[in-house]
C-alpha cells in the first residue's frame, strides 16, 4: 500500500491529537484518588502543628554517657527499631538499624575538627539523627516517592512504598536511614503495641514522631533527654523558643555546606560542659 | 477414514484429562465451609451496649465490598497527608484512622475476623508483615 505525504501527516495529527487528549484524561487530581471525600477528614484538635518543625541540640546538657542511652533507647522502645547483637553480644554493625545515635565529632561535623581543639570535644558523642533536610537528597533520588517532604517540614518515610533499592541511603550524607537486611520483628525484645514494626528490605529513620505529634505530644527524645538537651519547635515561628535560640545563639549544623538545608542546630560550647 | 495409532491417542487423551480434572475429583466430598467471620468481641459487645447497636466506621454491606478501598484510601490519609481523624458517611461519628489501634481494637479477634474470608478466598494481604496483630488465645478446638 502506498501513503501519499498529505494522507501520512492527516493520520499523524489525528493520532497525536487522540494520544494527547488520553492523557488529559489521566491526569486527575490526587484528592480524587485517595477516594475520600474532604468532608470525612478531621484533623485531630490537640494535634500540635508548624510551619517548620526543627530541633535544636545543647550539647551542654548533655553531661553522662547515661543522658544519651536514655535518649536513644526511648526512641527505639517507642518506633520497635531492632537491635541486632552478635553472638558475644556486641552490636551487629551490618544489620544494625538506627534512628538516633551517637558519633564522635569528627564524623558529625567533618573537616571542622582542628588538632589544637579541646580533648573533651574531639571525644564526647554528639547525638545525630535524620536533620529533616529542607531540599532532601534522598527524596529527590527515591524512585517511588516512599519518602517524601510534609508541608510541616518533617521528611516523612512511606514503608508501604518502599521498594527497599537503598538510593536514599546512597544519597544521605548523613547516614540517618538504615536498611532492613532480616526480618525485624525477632531482634525487638519488648515491643510497643501501638506502633508498627518494619518488614525485611525496606528503609527505614526517624519521623520526627509524627504519630505522637498528631496526639499533641512533642518527639519522644525530646522528652527524655535532660532538660533543656533537646529543643523542639517551629523555626518559623519568631516567638518559638528554638527560633530565639537559633537567632540569638551560634549554632553549627551538619554538613550544612552540602545545600541540603538540615533542620536540627547544634549548641556546641558555652556551658561549663562543652 | 483411518485413524493411526487410535489406541494411543485415546489412552492419552485419558490420561490428560484425569491429570487435568485432578483438582475437581480430589476435592469431591470436602465441600469448603462458608465463612462465617465473627464479631462479637467484647469490645464490640461493649459498643452494642452502650450505642444499641452494633456499628463500623461506615454500613456493613459497604465494609463488606469497599474495606480493602478504605484502608487504602485511610492509609494514604494518615501517612502521606498527616490527616488522622475520619468522619463517617454512615453514623457520622469520629474515628481514628489506623488500622492497629483502631480497627483491631474492636475487632480483636484476627483469625476469625480477617483470616475467615481472607483463607477461603486465598487472598493474602501484607498488612500483618508490619502491623502487629492483636494477641489472641489459640482456640482448643478445630
Amino acid at each position: 500500500m502506498s501513503m501519499d505525504r498529505r494522507h501520512f501527516l492527516k493520520i499523524a495529527g489525528i493520532s497525536s491529537i487522540l494520544g494527547f487528549g488520553a492523557s488529559i484524561a489521566q491526569a486527575t487530581p490526587l484528592t480524587l484518588l485517595t477516594g475520600l471525600d474532604p468532608s470525612q477528614v478531621d484533623k485531630n484538635k490537640e494535634a500540635l502543628s508548624a510551619k517548620r518543625w526543627a530541633m535544636v541540640v545543647d550539647m551542654s546538657k548533655f553531661k553522662t554517657e547515661d543522658d544519651f542511652k536514655k535518649v536513644i533507647n526511648a526512641c527505639h522502645q517507642t518506633h520497635n527499631v531492632p537491635d541486632f547483637r552478635n553472638a558475644d553480644g556486641s552490636v551487629n554493625k551490618k544489620d544494625e538499624i538506627k534512628w538516633i545515635w551517637e558519633a564522635p565529632y569528627e564524623k558529625a561535623f567533618p573537616g571542622q575538627d582542628n588538632k589544637y581543639m579541646s580533648e573533651h570535644i574531639k571525644d564526647m558523642p554528639f547525638l545525630v539523627l535524620c536533620n529533616h533536610c529542607d531540599n532532601p537528597p534522598c527524596v529527590r533520588v527515591c524512585p517511588t516517592k516512599a519518602t517524601f517532604k510534609l508541608p510541616n517540614g518533617i521528611t516523612m518515610q512511606d514503608e508501604h512504598r518502599c521498594i527497599g533499592c537503598r538510593f536514599c541511603m546512597a544519597a544521605c550524607p548523613y547516614g540517618s536511614r538504615s536498611f532492613n537486611w532480616r526480618d525485624p520483628r525477632p531482634a525487638i525484645r519488648n515491643e510497643n503495641k501501638e506502633y508498627p514494626t518494619r518488614t525485611r528490605g525496606v528503609v527505614e529513620k526517624c519521623t520526627f514522631c509524627t504519630e505522637r505529634l498528631a496526639k499533641g505530644k512533642r518527639p519522644v527524645c525530646v522528652e527524655a533527654a535532660p532538660k533543656g538537651g533537646l529543643l523542639f519547635g517551629d523555626l518559623e515561628d519568631p516567638n518559638s523558643e528554638i527560633r530565639k535560640i537559633v537567632t540569638n545563639r551560634y549554632t553549627i549544623r551538619r554538613k550544612s555546606d552540602l545545600g541540603t538545608g538540615p533542620a536540627i542546630y547544634y549548641i556546641v560550647g558555652g556551658g561549663d560542659h562543652a | 477414514m483411518k485413524l493411526y495409532d487410535g489406541g494411543k491417542i485415546f489412552i492419552g487423551i485419558l490420561v490428560f484429562v484425569a491429570f487435568a480434572a485432578f483438582p475437581f475429583y480430589y476435592n469431591i466430598g470436602k465441600m469448603n465451609a462458608r465463612p462465617e467471620p465473627k464479631v462479637d468481641t467484647p469490645a464490640i459487645q461493649e459498643w452494642e451496649k452502650q450505642y444499641g447497636k452494633k456499628e463500623c466506621v461506615e454500613s456493613k454491606e459497604f465494609m463488606r465490598a469497599e474495606h480493602m478501598q478504605l484502608l487504602n484510601d485511610w492509609r494514604d490519609m494518615v501517612v502521606r497527608e498527616d490527616n488522622r481523624g475520619y468522619i463517617s458517611n454512615s453514623n457520622h461519628k469520629r474515628f481514628d484512622m489506623s488500622l492497629q489501634n483502631g480497627c483491631m481494637n474492636c475487632h480483636s479477634n484476627k483469625k476469625k475476623f480477617c483470616d475467615e474470608c481472607h483463607n477461603y478466598m486465598s487472598v493474602k494481604p501484607y498488612c500483618w508483615d508490619c502491623h502487629i496483630q492483636p494477641k489472641e488465645k489459640e482456640e482448643n478446638k478445630s
